[in-house]
């Protein structure tokens, strides 16, 4: 056994086989294997959200994910967000709603935001749920949006504007 | 991080096999791989559970089987979860992120290590990575750790929101080749170790037996509303006819080096009418064993007041 692995990963529906050392994380091969620099690395903690991709469609930190861990994963960056030049709904949603100052952490916003949107959809409570038991989980409600989002920091302090682009979507 | 190599088992036995000095399980690596990144956890080799075959919740009877490779956003979406052990969904949903959780499992979230800040901080002493170092957090901040069960060593705090909840739910751990244990036993009373598992022993699934007609909820009181572990929780359920509290369970969690289970109160609110004089006698029986430090005392007060305004509430009483 060696400290290298080869992964293969599908990244914004492009297959790669690429050699890693086994310590890569997911975020350091998107940004420094892939040149996929649109995910950014923050605290590369979990704490920060700023990595936030889809794993096989469901949001994780990046920064987490051993990249050799992910082997035969599909990943989907905010690089794969929109179709083209036509923008996703969620991100038309933070243009419309400027609902970013400095950007740093939008990408992770972005995807964090689509992955929270399908576990809404799915029926997925949250700690604030009233009643758990309840299937569908009602309307999102800002408050909603924002514990589902607790997640994804914003220093510029841009949360009411991302909690309105998102509900917009969520509509 | 220190250099490593990684193996993925399909099997249980793979698992096993593959397990040797210097190896850790790796589950869903969201405290693992930022120990590995912090220099805290230095294992040589990985070996990669993820994709063991443990990644499902069975309805067992009127309780729950529950694969250690199930996620914790899997766990807390489950349909028979959320019905019939809210206790437990509420715990989960309330610990970590949206992201986190989707990556962090059953097996794994047991067996994290504590958020202790000097425990994470290579530079500083700490008992719980080099025994004889000295513990940093007791003359130290130490506002957020324990008040129960506290040793010249260590005083650090459990940090998971989920075993508080398995602890009330008198859930068993079931380890691959071995007899299961209930979830008291993996915790254990060494002052410094993480679990009583021996090297390579390897959960594959959480057992819940029924919960008889209680009805439970978890709180949890941290320093922002979303996104922190915990300085106070309690997991409770209580079982009230007639006004009298037939049974309860009741679990504190981030005062203690594992889930608390508070057995005094538990004794003391049997038979006990429900009403809130009976709550706090209950509480202060359990608090009376509290030995709290000098930056920690507040965390007395937050546990009496959570366990009488949750049994309140629970109970409907005034």
């Amino acid at each position: 056994m060696t400290e290298k692995a080869q992964v293969r990963i599908g990244v914004n529906g492009r297959a790669y086989r690429v050699e890693v050392d086994t310590r890569t994380s997911l975020l350091d091969l998107l940004r420094e294997g892939l040149d996929l620099t649109g995910t950014k690395k923050g605290c590369d903690h979990g704490q920060c959200g700023a990595c936030t991709v889809l794993l096989d469609g469901r949001r994780v930190n990046a920064c987490l994910v051993l990249a050799v861990a992910a082997d035969g994963s599909e990943v989907t960056t905010v690089e794969g967000l929109a179709s083209g030049d036509e923008l996703s709904p969620i991100q038309s949603a933070f243009v419309e709603c400027d609902a970013f100052q400095c950007g740093y952490c939008t990408p992770g916003q972005l995807c964090s935001a689509v992955g929270m949107l399908d576990e809404a959809k799915s029926g997925w409570p949250s700690a604030i749920t009233d009643d758990l038991a309840e299937s569908p989980v009602p309307e999102l409600s800002a408050r909603e949006i924002r514990e589902r989002m607790s997640g994804n920091l914003c220093r510029c302090g841009a949360y009411v504007n991302i909690v309105e682009a998102v509900r917009r979507v969520a509509k | 991080m220190r250099p490593f190599t990684y193996a993925r088992a399909t099997t249980p036995d793979e698992a096993v096999d593959l397990y040797g000095e210097g190896s850790a399980y790796l589950g869903g690596g969201t405290n693992l791989v930022d120990l590995m990144r912090l220099g805290v956890a230095l294992p040589s080799q990985l070996v990669d559970v993820t994709r063991l075959p443990y990644d499902r919740i069975e309805v067992d009877g009127d309780g729950l089987l529950i694969g250690a490779t199930v996620r914790n956003s899997d766990l807390a979406a489950h349909a028979v979860v959320r019905e019939r052990f809210p206790v437990l969904a509420r715990a989960v949903l309330s610990g970590a992120s949206g992201q986190i959780r989707n990556l962090a499992t059953v097996g794994g979230n047991l067996l994290q290590r504590t958020r202790c800040s000097y425990f994470q901080d290579v530079t500083r002493p700490c008992n719980r990575r080099e025994l004889g170092a000295g513990c940093s957090a007791r003359e130290g901040d130490h506002h957020n750790l324990a008040i129960f069960g506290n040793t010249p060593e260590c005083i650090a705090t459990h940090p998971s929101d989920m075993a508080v909840a398995l602890a009330a739910l008198d859930a068993n751990v079931v380890i691959h080749g071995r007899d299961e244990i209930p979830l008291d036993s993996l915790y254990g009373h060494d002052p410094v170790r993480n679990s009583t598992l021996e090297p390579g022993d390897l959960i594959t699934h959480v057992r819940i037996p029924a919960l008889d007609g209680m009805t439970g909820t978890y709180k949890k009181v941290r320093e922002r509303a979303s996104f922190a572990f915990a300085l106070v929780s309690l997991a409770a359920a209580v079982d009230v006819k007639d006004g009298v509290i037939q049974d309860c369970r009741l679990a504190l969690g981030g005062v203690a080096a594992k889930p608390w289970r508070a057995r005094r109160a538990e004794a003391a609110l049997r038979q006990a009418p429900a009403t809130v004089p009976e709550f706090s006698r209950a509480a202060d029986a359990e608090l009376a064993g509290a030995e709290p430090l000098r930056g920690n005392a507040y965390k007395v007060d937050l546990a009496r007041n959570l366990i009488v305004g949750t049994l309140s509430e629970l109970a409907g009483a005034r």
